[in-house]
């Protein structure tokens, strides 16, 4: 569980980006659109602009998003690095129970065998 | 086997987590998997590791305690009280990793088990925690004692959703 500790903070990070509801619409948002600048995103929300930069900052430092520069404009779009990740983790925590489940699947059907039999 | 897909629900920001999987078996051979240490020893424990039932008291007010032990030896413990046994439809416990840097870090997990047509059943899994970070760092850790060593790199990344459902669900 060491290893796990350790990389708390990453994973606390992402956890807090992700886990307000303005900047997962900002996720959405870029996931729809691919590439979008500052402004753009703005104009998606009613929350005041400083608001929409801090969120961007947090999106920033939990790597869930890029910024490119393109002479004054900052482009913002998903890193799929990131998002790659959490389909796999996804996937794992799902294939985790599953396993388990086919495992319970094996032992309900000896059971049910030995109801059987037993009559 | 193939149509019982596993279902985990784990939604950004929430305390809680949810599991639903049908079985091609009524519900109280289900529920007595969960309930016989003798069954329950042959699928709770991750691939890979042995699994040892040092506790198991299954009625309401009883305790219980596991043991994940992998190949290098490290053990992964587990305790808690089961709240209510009700057979055959629903086991209320409590649990607790003791891994943990800190004590006290306690979810409250509620079993039912539902009869369907056909001799076939439905159970779902509601785990609650005290706060969304345990609830994400207890995910994070059942995926770890689950998951096989190819997969140490999403130790470092995780993430409490699945991107599909961030981008089709709106909270």
């Amino acid at each position: 569980m060491s290893t796990q500790r350790q990389d708390s903070t990453a994973s606390q990070q992402l956890f807090n980006a992700l886990a307000d509801l303005t900047r997962r619409s900002i996720v959405e948002l870029l996931a729809t659109r691919g590439q979008m600048t500052a402004t753009d995103i703005c104009d998606n929300f009613s929350v005041s602009h400083p608001a929409i930069s801090q969120h961007l900052k947090v999106l920033r430092e939990a790597e869930l998003v890029h910024i490119k520069k393109s002479a004054q404009k900052r482009i913002y779009s998903l890193n799929p690095d990131t998002i790659h990740d959490i389909e796999d983790w996804a996937k794992q925590l799902t294939e985790h129970w599953n396993e388990r489940f086919e495992r319970l699947d094996k032992v309900l059907q000896t059971e049910k065998r030995r109801m059987l039999k037993r009559r | 086997m193939a149509r019982n897909k596993t279902k985990v629900t784990v939604e950004p920001g929430k305390q809680e987590f949810f599991i639903t999987r049908e079985f091609d078996a009524p519900r109280d051979f289900v529920f007595k998997a969960f309930t016989d240490p003798k069954l329950y020893v042959q699928w709770l424990g991750p691939r890979g590791m042995k699994m040892r039932l040092e506790r198991f008291e299954p009625r309401s007010g009883g305790m219980w305690r596991y043991i994940h032990t992998d190949e290098k030896g490290n053990e992964y413990a587990f305790h808690g009280v089961n709240h209510e046994v009700f057979p055959p439809e629903r086991l209320i416990d409590t649990f607790e990793f003791e891994g943990l840097p800190e004590k006290g870090h306690v979810s409250l997990e509620t079993a039912r088990f539902e009869e369907l047509p056909g001799g076939r059943s439905k159970l779902t899994i509601q785990s609650i925690f005290q706060s969304v970070a345990d609830r994400d760092g207890m995910v994070q850790s059942g995926m770890e004692v689950g998951i096989n060593e190819s997969f140490e790199r999403l130790d470092e990344v995780l993430a409490q959703t699945p991107i599909t459902s961030l981008v089709s669900k709106r909270a």
